[in-house]
């Protein structure tokens, strides 16, 4: 039933960009099927040091229209989060990445779960591509226990291990040596997996990337740097902070690839061609040009560095989810109307997160102590007077103050001496100390035997 | 976190009188005292015990209250175009201490992030791009280690760089510049190089900024031989140290606070410096001696209101010389006293709060009648989630009970 054997049986190199013809079309449901189908990327790849891959992108229906729903998903829940700082449920830093989701995406077709993905604090989306819900998502940002880091993290601490992705990093290019560091575990682990690390042109400036990148070149290291080139360090246009801002260039022996950042399908194809590359010869640098539509983030209006016309151009021309649609439209895969049902889907779904995220509740406060260090051995630590610290105890189980669970966590408290309980006050914290609550009655046996 | 700021009056207790008899409780219930300022005079240094070094004239100067939050003085705002001085912010006041300088000595020159045409994420160095051009107020790549160490490179040569951090968090990148270069390097050069750089940016625990933006450098830097570091708490504070950090030919390194910047306080329109090593008497007291610094004065203050509502009298110094600790002020505290109580921001582990316990206890230790106490943030990363951050941090509750059972 498939009308694309024509575009099938067309030579990978001749471009395909006219829409096929109706005559020959037959509508198909919205959820697509696999049949391949081949699309060029908007400009042809640059290249650096090695070989740029084909336009042509194989493709088919079925994705096109995950890539739909993935970006609308993307963009709806960036516009959410804005909202939501603007009522000040979210708070502190927030960084948003709408304009920037083809890269998400893109990449997250081209690998797999097992690959790795580490980038930097403009992170919502990465999350979501590597399979986070919209309500860690939610609940992450305003705090809740529902989140992904349980509340504690931040707009800034997104992270998904059981999906590789690493973060989530406040600190401009740390992620980076981190990143090289993953590569090198699956290196060492043969896993035939690759990391990417994600950065941006303001980081390309710091000097850990050319560190890493060497160590990454010298030990053939499958890591895969992308930067993603949104022109716009916070203020700061590329051309003011890089002497030369060819980023992809910058990694001189190490090879790199220009890629239209916008078009999902390039990012797509780069990817591909960057593991493939990375696994076979080591690391190289993807640049992708892309562009925020948000200042760097809610404390910037992101408009006194760059004129409104220029965001409002780049919407017009470049904007990665029109693109898509206009691709599934002229492929005609899907009716206006059924995008727009998708969008409408999609803006329930983030409606209804956004709920769901908004009952979850605060962490408690015991949650302050948890997590610092790992449960294991030695390290723990009694007051100078153990039995000081049973009491401490007991007291604070008036004041259900902590969670007396099997946790374990640090104790901070205020020896009321002389009374038995803790009374009205509040406690007031001196001398923090660690223990492990579950074998704390044996070890102060052994301690008093 | 906005009604910490409000009702407190941080009260700068400068005296003309030289007996240092205050009546402590006007201090705190009626803050709002004008400042008479002899016209003509050029330059006063305030020293923190309240004596104003003063024109040949021998006018002495009022008792000048700063308040922190302009908000609550509506008294005194009816009259305010009769005031002397001039009202600003916090980061206003850095600027106008930092504009001066650059005006007075054209060696002075700012490097940073977006400090230039962005002019600075706090505002701190709005203006001055326009007016003094690109090649003194620098806007760096993200490159924390490297302009740290062309600062310091700068410096050796004569030339006095402000470098900013966009958040002392980052400086951590360039610990190694400030350590190595910028403290040792007067010392192992045998005298020849000065480096009188300031290294300067916001830090402490904001609003649900996150752990890696919500750091205490101070507590990391404080071992470093050859620097120096204060805190600034007040507009009027913030532009005088600012003034005297530049001028110095020791390294600086001024800590300001994220939630500070946007406090409004009356400040002199005349030329003035805070010594950089002297410490602020807040609010003279009679039974502890609360020491702390930057946001956490306010968190003092406020607890002071509710302390002196229960019969205490707390003597509130803010010590804002970090590095080296003015023990000259803090000892005659403790000599009056007898008690101490340090309030601080830092994590309890090796803050600024644990080495000034070792100081005051190896030279003061006589003259305690109690254990000192000191409230301290915890030691955990900072939480994003508000209820944890406000928990991580000492609130005034815990200040009030620290004051209460330190006095029994």
């Amino acid at each position: 039933m498939a009308l694309s054997h024509l575009a099938a049986s067309a030579s990978r190199s001749s471009s395909l960009l006219k829409p096929l013809s109706s005559a020959l079309s037959l509508r198909r449901s919205i959820s697509g099927d696999n049949s391949p189908l081949t699309v060029e990327t908007s400009v042809p790849f640059t290249s650096h040091q090695c070989e740029a891959p084909s336009r042509s992108v194989e493709t088919n229906p079925k994705e096109l229209l995950t890539f739909f729903r993935d970006m609308a998903l993307m963009r709806r829940m960036e516009i959410a989060a804005d909202s939501l700082y603007k009522a000040k449920l979210i708070r502190g830093f927030c960084h948003l990445y709408d304009g920037q989701e083809a890269v998400a995406v893109g990449m997250e077709a081209a690998i797999t779960k097992k690959d790795c993905i580490i980038t930097a604090y403009r992170d919502h989306c990465t999350f979501v591509s590597r399979g986070g819900t919209l309500l860690e998502v939610f609940a992450e940002l305003m705090g809740r226990q529902a989140g992904c880091s349980k509340g504690k993290g931040g707009s800034m601490h997104f992270y998904k291990k059981d999906s590789n992705f690493y973060g989530g990093h406040g600190i401009v290019g740390a992620q980076v040596p981190l990143g090289c560091g993953l590569a090198f575990a699956q290196k060492y682990s043969k896993d035939e997996t690759v990391t990417f690390a994600l950065y941006g042109d303001g980081a390309a400036n710091q000097g850990q990337l050319f560190e890493a990148l060497n160590i990454s070149a010298l030990w053939d290291l499958p890591a895969i740097l992308v930067c993603e080139n949104n022109h716009y360090g916070m203020g700061t246009a590329e051309w003011r902070a890089a002497k030369s801002p060819a980023y992809y260039k910058r990694g001189d022996y190490v090879p790199g690839l220009k890629v239209d950042g916008m078009d999902a399908l390039a990012v797509k194809q780069a990817c591909k061609f960057a593991k493939e590359h990375a696994l076979k010869n080591g690391p190289i640098i993807l640049e992708m040009d892309t562009y925020r539509y948000h200042g760097h983030s809610m404390s910037d209006p992101g408009s006194t560095y760059r004129t409104r016309d220029e965001i409002s151009g780049v919407r017009q021309e470049r904007d990665p989810i029109e693109r898509i649609r206009k691709l599934i439209l002229s492929h005609d895969l899907a009716t206006e109307k059924e995008l727009k049902d998708v969008e409408k889907e999609v803006r329930k779904e983030v409606d209804d997160a956004i709920a769901q995220a908004k009952e979850s509740p605060m962490p408690e406060p015991s949650e302050l102590f948890t997590n610092v260090y790992a449960k294991g051995l030695g390290v723990e630590s009694f007051g100078a007077d153990r039995k000081e610290v049973a009491f401490l105890r007991e007291a604070m189980h008036d004041y259900s103050f902590l969670q007396m669970e099997k946790s374990f966590y640090a104790l901070s408290f205020i020896a009321q001496r002389s009374h038995s309980s803790v009374g009205t006050a509040h406690p007031v914290l001196i001398y923090p100390g660690l223990y492990w609550e579950d074998s704390f009655s044996t070890k102060k046996e052994e301690a008093c035997a | 976190m906005a009604a910490i700021f409000q009702g407190v009056g941080a009260a700068a207790a400068l005296s003309s009188s030289p007996s240092n008899s205050f009546d402590s409780k006007k201090f705190v219930f009626s803050p709002c005292r004008s400042f008479s300022v002899r016209k003509g005079a050029s330059f006063a240094v305030v020293r923190s015990d309240g004596r104003v070094n003063l024109n040949p004239k021998g006018r002495r100067a009022q008792q000048l209250i700063s308040n922190a939050v302009a908000t609550k003085s509506d008294n005194a705002a009816a009259s305010s175009s009769s005031k002397p001085g001039h009202e600003l912010l916090l980061f206003e006041a850095l600027q106008e201490g930092l504009e001066e300088e650059m005006e007075r000595d054209p060696r002075v020159c700012v490097m940073g992030e977006d400090v230039g045409h962005y002019g600075g994420s706090y505002k701190v160095t709005k203006g001055l791009a326009k007016k003094f051009g690109d090649l003194r107020v620098l806007d760096t790549p993200i490159a924390e280690n490297s302009f740290t160490g062309m600062g310091i490179g700068a410096a050796m040569t004569g030339l006095r760089p402000v470098v900013e951090g966009m958040n002392m968090g980052f400086l951590l990148l360039a610990f190694n510049q400030i350590s190595n270069n910028c403290g040792m390097l007067h010392y192992t050069s045998g005298g020849q190089f000065t480096i009188p750089i300031v290294i300067r940016g916001p830090g402490g625990v904001g609003r649900q900024l996150g752990a890696e933006h919500s750091q205490r450098l101070e507590s990391y830097f404080q071992s470093i031989p050859g620097i120096q570091m204060v805190a600034c708490s007040t507009p009027y504070n913030a532009k005088g140290l600012m003034k005297a950090a530049i001028r110095s030919e020791n390294p600086v390194i001024f800590f300001e606070h994220v939630l500070l910047y946007n406090l409004k306080e009356r400040i002199p329109d005349e030329d003035y410096i805070c010594n950089l090593e002297e410490a602020e008497m807040v609010r003279p007291g009679e039974h502890v001696t609360i020491l702390t610094y930057s946001r956490m004065r306010y968190h003092v203050m406020q607890a002071a209101k509710t302390l002196v509502n229960k019969g205490y009298d707390p003597e509130v110094i803010d010590i804002r010389s970090l590095k080296p600790f003015d023990l000259y002020t803090i000892g005659n505290s403790v000599k009056k006293t007898h008690r101490v109580l340090i309030v601080e921001e830092c994590m309890r582990t090796g803050g600024i709060g644990a080495s000034l316990i070792a100081a005051i206890t190896e030279n003061f230790n006589d003259y305690l009648d109690a254990p000192i106490m000191c409230l301290s943030s915890q030691d955990v990363p900072t939480p994003y989630a508000g209820t944890l951050e406000e928990v991580t941090v000492v609130q005034p509750a815990q200040i009030v009970t620290a004051v209460e059972q330190l006095c029994q």
